[in-house]
């Protein structure tokens, strides 16, 4: 046992939980480490004390504990290591980069083994900002690092409090980051500052001046969300929806074609296969803003579903802490959590073997106050500098059975700013994305004019009114004027709302794109046609959708587009 | 030699609890009572408490039975000589083999580091066109049967297996009918599979709990030969649900606070932790599950498939003796269908939409509805489309079955009225159609 570290005993073994004698004291959410017969140190997590008996969290399988093993008691809560190098990585939720620990341990993971998060060799060209002399408070710069395209604020500690005067800066150069690059001092004391720091995962890092109201849309290239259901920077907004809905071939849409500075991945207890995907893909793509690839903006945070249950937990709020990091550099970011659900049954896992008294589901009573300080973390801020930053949150959730009536996507409902409602059934009418046109909601605002929005809404509602008339009377005692209601409702369902993922054009549909392409639907919506009777309506409409669609996967003012385009004028002139 | 113990201080279920020293969790024991010896796991540790769930079942034993620890977690042999053998849900010989004691390996291991895996890449060609099209299986799927009594499920499960080109089959059967058991034997033995086949057996008539080791022994069998050996290994585990249900009532025994219909909270964590064994090696072979998951009550909420589906890259959904469009998902068909023909995702997607609109056609049809144009032709579409594309006894090869899709849609449709993008339908449409 090292020097200061306080120690016990295991009086207790069931499933990840692990009962503690100690012998002089704990702090809730330290982190300790049980020490196996085989000398493996297991980390862990203090989660609640009773007596002389701490109950600790294992962040690994607990498989060959024994009673009377000895633990050790660190003083230090979970925390994360903040500074250069962070995008790009994979890690896992307790910050163990994956490919130095495949390195190390080869194909299978290897329990007790934990790798320093951050490069401690790579040299970064620092540039100090702040001069001897000059006072600083958390989280204002002390000097910058390139990191691909971004600057990269180092910044004075955010644990810090108060006033800091710097007393010491060092040159510029080259330097790995553990270097002493200033020292400062608030009158009482003088401390060193490097260019990493550590945070405590669980506690939200608040070193800036103001929030702010989210307004700027956040565009995703994804038409039926920013036009219909809109996201903000700063915002948060939740995808629900049974398994195979669509939930994660969304997000990993988002994670390529949203326009913001930073996304984070995080992988929360769902298939490793899919963030391979990532793994493997970003390194290849282009990020057709930057001309860099994307995964140069991409930090990804991977612990499936068959990794540790409680590093799953923590995996969460080491994603969002590295959210708000680059948030104080003036970045956005975007956190992807796929999914929230698993996060809220490792917690019922956790709290079950606590024994603590269950809600509903099983789900512990204090879910809905976690799921909500988690999408606080979203927001958008006025920095110390006067700049400004966001985290914006996508949760995914997972609900059992595709219910929306339980517990976790409930607690979400109450906190996000868009709902967007996945559907089984438009999924396996293949109408993807299979966000629901008529359940799901946003209070954000939309890059396209909002009464045109509502117009187009109004009919896709009229439309499923006649949808479910005919349903009683069937299409023959429909008026053609209903039917043809019906038919541009789903017109804009099949040419706009529904977007092919998996094209290279398709896939993305830019604003100014979005906003063209809508005056074009609008017209076709506003537009009277006279048919003879509902067969010629219904054709004409399908063949509209096939020069629509055909417009669709031209590329934006492409050659092909303007061709595809004139065709629809053609074809609406021609009903004049 | 290690100490034995006498005192049984609870026995509850299929878990007993014994005062002991110096025990590991996880660890394995020796259960010895009038009706003979079972293997026994430590499942939890309180202070000098021992809890054991015993694999035959605490049947029997009585409060002095003898219980002996082995100082090891449950292990299963890694060696060619498994191939062609038998065994038990417990790891023993039910065959007339020897058992085999060489390179021991713990079984339930860790799982595979995320960075190490590969993207998928290797289309396994069935012959179904439900699949092939519809739904490709890809090599390191998971991929679950959902399907309830009375389907033929381990007869599609054994079909698959034997048109598959895989290096060779572990079987791990859990509460599996002894008819279906002969069944499995007999189709790979009349395959000539046999010789490059492991089989954990556990029937219905074995005790319950036994069958909790089949997918972590199957599965440790796979690893081996897919990392040690570079083979392509195809597991086929059947029912899952079984395995659920035992986990269940260890769980009520020991007095978890279950989260839904008994279940225990951390029912999801249990599956995934064997189907993401699952995985293709860049530089070794590869492990693809297929399982069968029976559906209490048909009700796919139920959280036994709920919590699979969630876990698995899709599922087959068998209703009536065929794989239904509607549910049936295969997750990685996008890592291989762009490779397979430029036309294979349109005519896939849209070959659905339109039977997903021939439903509608019938629902209306059956309230008696007139059939406009455009209905008539659906149901002209959907017959076509059940019989060539949904029934099982169909066995043609992709890319037939790919002309015959463009077939069926010529002779009901004209090319607007299937949402195709022009360029295929002037590359694909047939000629004395178009
Ligand atoms: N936008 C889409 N376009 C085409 N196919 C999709 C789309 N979204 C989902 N799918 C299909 O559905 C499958 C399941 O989607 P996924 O996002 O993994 O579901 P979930 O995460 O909700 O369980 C995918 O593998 C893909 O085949
Ligand atoms: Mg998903």
């Amino acid at each position: 046992m090292s020097e200061n570290s306080l120690g016990g005993k295991v009086t207790g073994v069931n499933g990840n939980m692990v009962s503690v004698a100690f012998t002089d004291r704990v702090t809730q959410n330290e982190v300790a480490y049980v020490i196996t017969g085989n000398k493996e140190r297991l980390k862990s997590e203090v989660i609640r004390v009773r007596g002389r008996e701490a109950d600790i969290q294992v962040f690994e399988s607990t498989g060959g504990v024994k009673v009377g093993d000895d633990v050790e008691f660190t003083g230090q809560m979970l925390s994360v290591e903040l500074g250069p190098g962070l995008l790009q990585q994979v890690y896992d939720g307790l910050q163990n980069p994956l490919p130095e620990l495949a390195r190390q341990a080869g194909y299978f993971l290897k329990r007790g083994l934990y790798v320093y998060p951050l490069d401690r060799e790579k040299a970064w060209d620092y540039t100090p900002v702040a001069k001897v002399g000059d006072t600083l408070r958390a989280g204002d710069t002390v000097g910058t690092v390139p990191e691909g395209i971004f600057t990269h604020r180092i910044m004075l500690p955010f644990a810090w409090n108060g006033e800091w005067k710097i007393t010491w800066a060092k040159d510029a150069g080259s330097y790995p980051i553990t270097t002493v690059v200033a020292k400062a001092s608030n009158g009482v004391e003088e401390r060193e500052i490097t260019m990493v720091q550590t945070w405590p995962v669980k506690i939200p890092i608040t070193s800036y001046r103001e929030r702010l109201m989210p307004r700027e849309p956040l565009v995703t290239q994804v038409r039926i969300i920013d036009t219909f259901f809109p996201v903000a920077k700063g915002g948060a907004f939740c995808t629900p929806g049974p398994f195979g809905a669509g939930k994660t071939v969304l997000q990993h849409s988002l994670s390529q074609h949203s326009e913001v500075d930073i996304v984070i991945v995080a992988a929360c207890g769902e298939r490793a296969g899919e963030v391979v995907e990532i793994l493997r893909e970003f390194p290849h793509l282009e990020d057709p803003r930057t001309g860099r690839n994307l995964i140069d903006r991409t930090i990804i945070i991977c612990n499936t579903s068959s990794m540790p249950v409680a590093a799953r937990e923590a995996s969460i709020y080491t994603s969002v802490t590295l959210a708000e990091y680059y948030r104080q550099m003036g970045l956005s970011v975007l956190l992807l959590a796929d999914s929230t659900s698993r996060w809220a049954q490792a917690l019922r896992e956790v709290s079950g073997r606590l024994e603590e008294i269950p809600g509903e589901e099983a789900f512990p009573a204090y879910l809905e106050s976690l799921v909500a300080s988690f999408y606080e973390r979203a927001g958008l801020v006025r920095l110390n500098d006067g700049g400004q930053g966001s985290v914006t949150i996508c949760g995914a959730v997972s609900p059992a059975g595709g219910n929306f009536e339980e517990p976790v996507t409930q607690a979400t409902l109450k906190v996000v700013g868009s709902f967007l409602a996945l559907s089984r059934d438009r999924a396996n009418a293949r109408r993807y994305p299979a966000i629901h046109p008529l359940e799901s909601w946003s209070k954000y605002n939309s890059l396209v004019d909002k009464n045109k929005v509502q117009e187009a809404k109004a009919m896709l509602q009229a439309g499923n009114e006649v949808d479910q008339m005919m349903k009683v009377v069937g299409e023959e005692g429909t008026p053609t004027a209903d039917f043809v209601t019906y038919l541009k409702s789903e017109f804009i369902d099949s040419v706009y709302l529904q977007q092919n993922t998996f094209d290279k054009v398709d896939s993305t549909c830019g604003a100014k794109r979005q906003e063209y392409v809508f005056d074009k639907l609008l017209s076709v919506l506003r537009k009277s046609f006279n048919f003879p009777g509902k067969n010629e309506a219904r054709t004409y409409f399908q063949r509209l959708r096939q020069r629509f669609l055909d417009w669709n996967y031209a590329a934006w003012e492409s050659e092909a587009f303007q061709e595809a385009e004139a065709k629809i004028d053609e074809m609406l002139a021609s009903q004049a | 030699m290690r100490k034995i113990y006498h005192r049984i201080i609870q026995i509850s279920g299929n878990v007993i609890t014994v005062e002991a020293e110096n025990v590991a969790n996880g660890e394995l024991a020796e259960v010895k009572s009038d009706r003979g010896t079972s293997l026994a796991q430590v499942i939890r540790l309180d202070k000098s408490r021992v809890f054991l769930q015993v694999f035959a079942g605490s049947r029997g034993i009585s409060t002095d039975s003898e219980v002996r620890f082995l100082g090891r977690p449950m292990r299963v042999s890694g060696s060619e000589a498994l191939l062609g053998r038998i065994f038990t849900g417990n790891g023993s010989p039910r065959d007339k083999g020897p058992s085999l004691e060489e390179n021991m390996l713990d079984i339930g291991g860790p799982s595979v580091n995320p960075a190490n895996r590969i993207i998928p890449r290797n289309m396994i060609r069935t012959g179904l066109p439900m699949i092939d099209i519809f739904n490709t299986l890809v090599e390191s799927q998971k991929l679950p049967i959902f399907s309830v009594a009375g389907e033929p499920y381990n007869e599609l499960l054994a079909r698959i297996a034997m048109q598959a080109e895989v290096d060779m089959i572990v079987l791990g059967g859990m509460g599996l009918k002894h008819d279906d058991y002969l069944y499995f034997k007999e189709t790979l033995d009349s395959h000539g599979a046999l010789s490059r086949t492991v089989m954990f057996i556990h029937t219905a008539a074995d005790p319950i709990v036994e069958c909790l080791l089949v997918p972590d022994l199957a599965l440790a069998v796979a690893e081996y030969f897919a990392t040690e050996k570079s083979k392509r290994v195809l597991v086929l585990l059947t029912d899952m649900t079984n395995f659920c249900d035992a986990l269940k009532e260890i769980a009520i025994t020991m007095e978890q606070i279950p989260s839904n219909r008994g279940y225990p909270g951390d029912l999801y964590s249990q599956l995934a932790a064997r189907y993401e064994k699952a995985v293709d090696f860049e530089t070794a072979g590869s492990i693809t599950i297929l399982a069968v998951t029976t559906m209490p009550g048909d009700d796919v909420t139920h959280p036994v498939p709920d919590n699979t589906g969630y876990i698995t890259e899709g599922q087959f959904y068998l209703v009536n003796g065929r794989i239904e469009p509607f549910g049936s998902l295969s997750r990685l068909k996008q890592q291989v269908n762009s490779e397979t023909r430029a036309d294979h995702r349109a005519l896939m997607d849209n070959m659905i939409r339109l039977y997903a609109e021939f439903k509608e056609a019938v629902e209306k049809q059956s309230m008696g509805f007139r059939m406009s144009d455009w209905d008539q032709k659906l149901l002209k579409y959907g017959a076509l489309f059940e019989k060539r594309m949904m029934d099982l006894s169909v066995n043609i090869p992709l890319e037939e079955a790919l002309d015959l899709g463009w077939k069926t849609l010529a002779e009901c449709f004209e090319p607007a009225e299937t949402g195709i993008k022009t360029d295929l339908v002037k590359q694909f449409w047939p000629k004395d159609k178009a």
